[in-house]
């Protein structure tokens, strides 16, 4: 069996809030994703997807547990961990005052990437991405298409063996989704282990080959979509998810 | 450590700023256009309106002296003073500005000057209005003149020498160099400028590069790149420090260059006054010098305080909240050092800006006390590196970096 590319065990994170006291955001989330798979991650807002996953690329250090991402400890690790994933959320935004081809060397430099390496990669993804046209362009003029292209320039610019999205398509229209959920599938074609959050069912649905449900930062059932259908009796997975939340609340 | 990461965020966070109207403006434009224009600009502004009121031609009152006309006759003739009749109400009239001062001539004053007896002339005026204290004053040097006058005659009527009321002469001379003088009189000024820009410059690129990269949503984007936060903070540390450095420069330089314009300016309108304290207006190039290098560690505690307080706002906003309140905080001891009669001692060397500014003052005056500058520039490096550790510290805490 191949390397676990994305582990975690007990995972917790509690925050401390004044008007709530001691949050528990994540409560023993464990999971673990096979190498070029997709792992869905389904909840509503505030279950826990976003700080799992920051967990999970080093922004945030877990309360408990231990979790690893590329044979890499998060804890431990991170400098590694953080070398070996791309990291996409509509939180992670562009620098606008540097253009599309700055931003992208800005971060191959900080992957320490040498500079014929770095001009070599960022000719191969702009080319690929279609990105020559606006690449002097300044972030801050450039449609929202174009913006979600630099990010993902800039999560590939190292070709990390682990990509985690956090909601990478909310807030964003039709065509733009779209090219964000072909690149996610384009990940998966060329090897790379993909861990995905959403609470939209049909993109879960369309692109991963396993689901976990989180609820109150709990995971309350994980399996492939037929292990779901099949355990829960139903086929349709926003019924199975009210089912299952329904029951974990 | 590694200095390649830092001076790749270094580098990238100059681009950006430099891209920057914002910082353009607070690190380039205020110091080369704003700082000699408020300065320069403020203190012809103000030798002109001086030079308008004292071109002005006051209207002064006399009140009584109908029994003197001599003395009435000589004051009428006073040059440059109109007599207005007078009135009961002066004194309202003084108030109301419509007339400048009024003199009271005792009675019989003309024939108290003959008989030796003592009078006394009373002037009235509006004090700090200027206008008024420039009337007033040329009719006290009428008096003052009068009375010499008064004196001499009676001197001469009894056979005595003058020398009797006036025994010896008092001559007071200059002989520090002008370099000395002018750095007695800008002593005060170039410190508490240098330490003021240093603030001001460092203050928007501190919270531009921290709460104004939570605003913008790229502060998550940073921190998932492999960088490690020590080097993060170095490198935005780096650039908050070269904008404090470059305002304070660009405005000393700026500075220097308008002093220069107008001293070489013999224009017509320059009064002989005017020219004389531009002429003292002279510094030392290594007294200058050496105020930068004692500033220096205040100018990185200064980038690494802004950066660590305004890394707690969540919003650009936030920041500018928390940081206008310390402009008071660094102004107050920057201004203390001007107060005449505060001078270094061993507990003041020890209080962060203040013993910059007094040492600064010394130094452009070419006086090197080596045991107080030693213990002020270690006692500036402590306070520097406690900021730069905290503000390594606090971009390690997540409950700072994701504040919500």
């Amino acid at each position: 069996m191949a390397r676990l590319m994305i582990e975690a065990d007990n995972l917790c994170k509690n925050f401390k809030d004044k008007k709530r006291g001691l949050v528990k955001a994540v409560d023993q989330v464990s999971f673990r994703c096979q190498p070029g798979q997709i792992y869905g991650l389904l909840g509503a807002n505030g279950a826990g997807k976003t700080t799992t996953l920051r967990m999970l690329a080093t922004i945030l250090q877990p309360t408990s547990g231990s979790a690893s991402v590329a044979g890499y400890d998060v804890v431990r690790q991170p400098q590694q961990v953080r070398h070996s994933v791309g990291f996409l959320s509509t939180a992670t935004a562009l620098y606008g005052r540097l253009s599309a081809r700055e931003m992208v060397e800005y971060f191959g430099r900080l992957h320490g990437l040498d500079e014929p390496t770095l001009a070599k990669r960022i000719e191969e993804i702009f080319t690929r991405l279609e990105m020559t046209e606006f690449s002097d362009r300044r972030c801050e003029k450039l449609s929202t298409g174009m913006k979600q292209k630099v990010s993902i320039a800039r999560t590939l610019v190292h070709d990390p063996p682990v990509m985690i999205f956090d909601e990478p398509t909310i807030g964003l229209d039709v065509m733009t989704a779209r090219t964000i959920v072909a690149f996610i599938r384009e990940c998966r074609t060329r090897g790379k282990t993909v861990i995905f959050s959403s609470h939209v069912m049909s993109e879960v649905e369309k692109l991963c080959d396993h689901i976990g449900i989180i609820h109150n930062g709990k995971i309350l059932t994980e399996g492939t979509l037929p292990q779901l259908r099949e355990k829960y009796a139903m086929q349709d997975l926003e019924d199975i998810f009210v089912h299952v939340v329904g029951d974990g609340r | 450590m590694s200095l390649r990461n830092v001076s790749v965020v270094y580098k990238k966070e100059m681009v950006d700023s430099l891209r920057d109207r914002r910082t353009l403006i607070s690190m380039v434009v205020v110091p080369i256009l704003l700082m000699p224009a408020l300065t320069i600009g403020m203190s012809s502004l103000s030798i002109r309106l001086m030079n308008r009121a004292r071109q002005e031609v006051p209207r002064v009152m006399i009140l009584g002296g109908e029994d003197s006309p001599k003395t009435t006759a000589a004051l009428r003739q006073s040059p440059g003073v109109e007599f207005v009749p007078a009135t009961a109400n002066y004194k309202d009239e003084i108030i109301e500005k419509r007339v400048r001062a009024a003199v009271e001539i005792p009675p019989g004053f003309d024939a108290a000057l003959e008989s030796g007896e003592m009078k006394k002339v009373a002037i009235y005026y509006y004090e700090g209005e200027i206008r008024s204290q420039f009337a007033s004053q040329s009719m006290q040097t009428f008096f003052r003149n009068l009375r010499e006058r008064t004196v001499s005659q009676r001197l001469a009527a009894r056979n005595l020498p003058e020398s009797i009321l006036k025994p010896f002469d008092i001559a007071a001379q200059n002989v520090a160099p002008p370099e000395k003088v002018g750095g007695n009189i800008l002593g005060g000024l170039i410190p508490y400028m240098v330490i003021l820009l240093c603030m001001t410059g460092a203050m928007y690129p501190a919270m531009d590069l921290t709460a104004g990269e939570k605003e913008r949503g790229t502060m998550e984007t940073i921190l998932c790149s492999p960088i490690s936060r020590t080097h993060l903070v170095l490198g935005k540390f780096l650039m908050v420090l070269t904008a404090a450095l470059a305002t304070a420069m660009l405005s000393i330089a700026s500075m220097t260059v308008s002093f220069k314009f107008a001293k070489s300016s013999t224009g017509a309108g320059m009064s002989e006054a005017r020219r004389a304290a531009l002429a003292n207006l002279t510094l030392d190039p290594k007294g200058v010098l050496a105020v930068f290098a004692m500033v220096l560690p205040i100018a990185v505690m200064f980038a690494a305080a802004l950066l660590a307080i305004s890394l707690f706002a969540k919003s650009f906003k936030e920041a500018q909240s928390y940081l206008s309140p310390l402009m008071i905080v660094v102004i107050l001891p920057a201004v203390a050092a001007l107060l005449p009669g505060i001078e270094l001692n061993t507990r003041l060397a020890l209080i962060p800006i203040l013993n910059t500014s007094l040492v600064s003052k010394e130094l452009v005056t070419g006086t090197y006390h080596w045991n107080y500058i030693a213990l002020i520039f270690g006692s500036s490096c402590v306070y520097a590196a406690v900021a730069l550790f905290a503000a390594v510290k606090l971009f390690q805490r997540e409950d700072v970096l994701f504040r919500a």
